[in-house]
């Protein structure tokens, strides 16, 4: 950092299973280390307020605003972001091929948002209902679809975990 | 046809955008990280009306990490003012120079190593201020005067005032049975995508070039101008196509965020990011849209049919005034609907007030005047005691009446009100939608609507000057253009120079090639190309682009099949008339077992030039060629302007069909139900198409029930957050039923109408008759928006109990 006066703090933390880490200033959010230190764009920042939600990232397993989260408060923890949602051969994972077949985004800008807050939710509660999933994903905004498809490609996706988890 | 049917126009192909968008690959402005990248945030100003006395950026520019500092006088030596399409300009700058017009309005620029630090010097730039009269109120600015008047050089706030009328007016009324009088107040809403505005710039100081990459559109068209604004020449710039995080409408008149990336570059010597912050997309980003009272009158004869339309209207267009009456001339090009109405009077008074302002968005004013119609239409039902379907059925033009010319003198080319009205009210039908209002909760109410409405499309370019007498910048120019290469191998490569913003231009590129070429799609690779491309584009804009795009694939890919043909007959050794393309490869119609591939032909082209005709150009090395595809009907309207000529004539049609729920305890409401049914003539791909619908009407349902941008008396915009604002989340959008006719353009590639648009311009009549319908006892009349629970509340408590 240029700026001499601020202080900085040494962060460690797994990103996507990675172990990473970075010198930040307390002040820096952490949408903005995965985004510029990390390199990892696919976080989007629609707002910064902590309303939009395409900021989302999962902490330990939970649903976070990567925007309303200071870096160093993720030391030690665990992150995952949409850049791991791939299959290891480099595949679109089911969530995200339900998404490209259920024409659930346009602009994709809230996407990487969405896939985060879906993938807490078919984690926990893969049979959710409609309605579950309209409540879910309420905290998401999406200004192209309508979010019927949205729900549609969840719900898919849920069914479908429902039946695996069966048949195993 | 196997291919065809497969992967053709009419299939469902899947998107070409959606496997980076969905693993975050996506190629998005903010996403570019440069070496040596600078970043920029603005001081925007508190007030919104205020003479800048002086500004001392003195303490910001000493803070460590601080690259520069710039007020609007530093940088009006180094740039010109901003482009606008209004005649006389009203100027405006990147920068405000003695004046802040609205809250928000930049007043000083920093660019520093990090965002962080550009932020804090912000923080320490101190301005003095000398407060002026605040103009809130559309009607208060026009009798403005003296410090009250934004622009002094207009001696007032009015900046346009026009009167028209085309047919015969004073006939219509004065042999009227029946006159319907309504006013109403449209609300100024706007497109609010969840990507703000973003630009990146590198100039190189060596060559003097300009790199830029920003989430506008139209780089084409608008970089010249850009080019001159910055003092220099296109052949110093090149503007690279980015991803688009939305738009609908609004980043099609992104001007200042690119501009101030640029001239910050320059200044600096170091690439330079300036990215909105949700704030300065709201108040600053020129991202507001129509903000209008109407007074409307509607003749109806003995026989209710409807024979005069009289509109006058009063437009806030906020401190400036970039997009002039384009809005407007956009509401004219279907202000009679689809309705047969032979006389029109459109009284036009557009005032600056210190608000942001006004850019497009979805409907672009047209969706404003389909509100306006269609309420006239239901108050017209209900003072005539017509069931409001009917009196529709009686009025729509009939299909032997297309190519239909309204009386402004604009072209529709086809359509088929009744059937679209038909399908809707079957689906209605068979979901049970009107009886629904029977079974409402206790304590609940539920209204059904109904809109039937046109979905103009295919922008050319003379709404925005056709309503001034002596325009400073009359164009008609709306080209799109692509280059199709045919690789020595066989597989395509198709160039187009317009960015991905939530259509899907690669999708449709490679979808239309291959129904084209008659190839598998996966043949196919689409590159989106910047100005370094040298060929026009103007984009998404005005439900153009699909139609566009395909009538300059069809024309590329037309000229390549007669060279591919001519290759390949030669080949076989016949003549040209002797063989036919189909599915892939050049066969002898007389005797099909001869046949050559499209491969083997592009290698041939590609290698071995000298096997044929050494003097003809047909046999040119390389299978490339461009076509660039201009408005396939548009004409310029007449001097004196009682023929506004036709400026938008592909049109479809659309009915919706929207049941609402209201709580009686808190008059909160929500939609429960919704029917929609489109003609966007032949359909490319079904399952896009649905979703430029939805998201159409997920948008209407915001403006007819949520959203709106409110200012105090002092000019605050006090909901400039996006909590406070009001965009729907999931659980305001219900699920819908979609319907499609099918009534192809005879005028565009294939029959293709837009329907970019179709779902805003239909959704909040519909909406605001249902609410109507829910308080049918107490005889309310939604005439404005939002129906948020207090707008409800006071328009009831304004009618008489039961």
């Amino acid at each position: 950092m240029t700026n001499e006066k601020q202080e900085t703090t040494a962060i460690t933390l797994t990103v996507n299973g990675e172990t990473m880490s970075g010198v930040v200033e307390p002040r820096m959010l952490l949408s903005d280390f995965i985004r510029q230190d990390l390199q990892l764009t696919g976080t989007h920042v629609g707002c910064e307020h902590g309303v939009c939600g395409a900021c989302t990232i999962l902490i330990d397993g939970v649903s976070v605003r990567s925007c309303l989260t200071f870096a160093v408060q993720a030391e030690g923890c665990r992150i995952e972001t949409v850049e791991g949602l791939l299959e290891r051969d480099g595949k679109l994972s089911p969530l995200q091929q339900a998404f490209s077949d259920h024409h659930a985004l346009q602009c994709g800008f809230c996407t990487p948002g969405l896939l985060m807050t879906a993938t807490e939710l078919l984690r926990t509660r893969p049979g959710a209902s409609r309605d579950d999933i309209r409540d879910a994903i309420s905290g998401n905004l999406c200004r192209c679809t309508g979010y019927q498809t949205i729900i549609d490609a969840i719900s898919d996706m849920g069914t479908r975990l429902l039946a695996e988890e069966k048949s195993a | 046809m196997t291919i065809e049917t497969k992967i053709g126009i009419g299939a469902s192909m899947p998107r070409r955008e959606d496997a980076r968008l969905l693993s975050g690959r996506g190629r998005f402005t903010d996403d570019l990280l440069l070496p040596r990248m600078a970043h920029a945030a603005m001081f925007g100003s508190p007030h919104a009306h205020a003479r800048i006395v002086s500004i001392d950026t003195a303490a910001a520019a000493a803070l460590k990490g601080v690259l520069g500092v710039f007020t609007g006088k530093d940088l009006a030596g180094v740039m010109g003012p901003m482009p606008t399409l209004a005649t006389p300009p009203v100027v405006q700058h990147c920068v405000a120079i003695e004046r802040a017009r609205h809250v928000g309005e930049p007043i000083a620029v920093v660019v520093a190593e990090s965002r962080y630090i550009a932020e804090d010097a912000v923080a320490l730039i101190e301005v003095e201020f000398e407060e002026l009269p605040v103009v809130v109120d559309p009607e208060a600015a026009v009798k403005s005067t003296g410090n009250a008047v934004l622009h002094p050089e207009f001696g007032s706030n009015i900046v346009h005032q026009s009167r028209h009328a085309w047919g015969p007016v004073e006939e219509a009324f004065s042999q009227a049975a029946h006159v319907v009088c309504r006013e109403f107040r449209w609300p100024r809403v706007g497109p609010q995508p969840l990507e703000t505005c973003a630009a990146i710039a590198d100039y190189d100081a060596i060559t003097g070039h300009f790199q830029v990459w920003a989430n506008m559109s139209q780089q084409s068209v608008i970089g010249p101008k850009f080019a001159k604004i910055l003092h220099t020449d296109m052949a110093h710039m090149t503007f690279h196509i980015r991803d688009v995080g939305g738009s609908f409408g609004g980043k099609a008149t992104l001007y200042h965020v690119p501009l101030l990336a640029a001239v910050l570059s320059r200044e600096i010597g170091r690439p330079v990011k300036f990215v909105e912050d949700r704030a300065e997309h709201m108040t600053a980003g020129n991202q507001h849209a129509s903000d209008r009272l109407y007074k409307a009158e509607l003749a109806i004869n003995a026989e209710n049919r409807f024979t005069g339309l009289r509109l006058r209207v009063l437009d806030d267009m906020g401190a400036y005034f970039l997009i002039a009456t384009g809005a407007h001339g956009n509401a004219l090009a279907q202000a009679t609907g689809p309705y047969q109405i032979d006389a029109l009077e459109y009284d036009l008074t557009c005032v600056v007030t210190n608000k942001t302002q006004q850019a497009p968005y979805r409907g672009f004013g047209g969706e404003v005047g389909n509100f306006v119609l269609e309420r006239m239409v239901d108050a017209a039902a209900a003072e005539l005691g017509v069931h409001p379907v009917e009196l529709r059925r009686r009025n729509f033009i009939a299909n032997d009446q297309f190519p239909y010319r309204t009386p402004v003198g604009n072209l529709y080319d086809s359509g088929d009100y009744t059937r679209v009205l038909d399908a809707a009210m079957a689906l209605a039908d068979e979901h049970k939608i009107w009886d629904l209002p029977k079974h409402a909760a206790p304590g609940k109410r539920i209204g059904v609507g109904l809109a039937t409405v046109n979905e103009r499309s295919v922008l050319s370019m003379t709404e925005f000057w056709l309503l001034d007498a002596d325009p400073i910048f009359p164009q008609s120019s709306s080209p799109e253009s692509v280059q199709v290469s045919i690789h020595a191998d066989g597989t395509v490569n198709v160039s187009i120079f317009a960015p991905h913003w939530g259509n899907s231009p690669e999708t449709m590129a490679a979808q239309i090639t291959a129904h084209e070429l008659m190839i598998p799609p996966e043949w196919i690779r689409v590159v989106q190309v910047g100005t370094d491309g040298g060929m026009l584009s103007k984009g998404p804009a005005g439900s153009r682009y699909t139609a566009m795009l395909a009538g300059a694939i069809l024309g590329a890919c037309t000229k390549l099949k007669q060279r591919i043909l001519a290759f390949g007959a030669h080949r076989l050794g016949v003549l040209m008339d002797e063989v036919e393309y189909a599915d892939g490869q050049v066969t002898c119609k007389v005797d099909t077992s001869r046949a050559i591939s499209l491969p083997d032909i592009a290698r041939a082209s590609h290698s071995h030039r000298l096997d044929f005709p050494g003097d003809d150009q047909t046999f040119r090395s390389g299978l490339t060629e461009s076509f660039t595809c201009d408005h396939p009907r548009a004409t310029l309207p007449t001097q004196d302007r009682t023929d506004l000529g036709i400026f938008y004539p592909i049109v479809g049609h659309a009915c919706h069909i929207a049941v609402i729920e209201v709580d009686e305890a808190t008059q909160s409401s929500r939609v429960i139900r919704y029917v929609a049914v489109h003609d966007a003539g032949t359909i490319v791909n079904p399952r896009l198409v649905d979703g430029q619908i939805r998201g159409g009407i997920a948008q209407g349902i915001g403006t007819a029930l949520y959203e709106q941008y409110l200012y105090d008396e002092e000019g605050q915009l006090v909901n400039a957050t996006l909590a406070d604002y009001g965009v729907p989340t999931s659980e305001e959008i219900p699920d819908m039923i979609l319907g499609h006719v099918e009534t192809p353009s005879p005028f565009t590639a294939y029959g293709i109408k837009g329907c970019g648009e179709g779902g805003r311009l239909a959704a909040m009549p519909a909406l605001a008759a249902a609410f109507d319908d829910a308080y049918r006892d107490r005889n309310l009349y939604v005439d404005r928006l939002p129906m948020t629970p207090s707008a409800l509340h006071t328009k009831l408590s304004q009618l008489k109990p039961v």
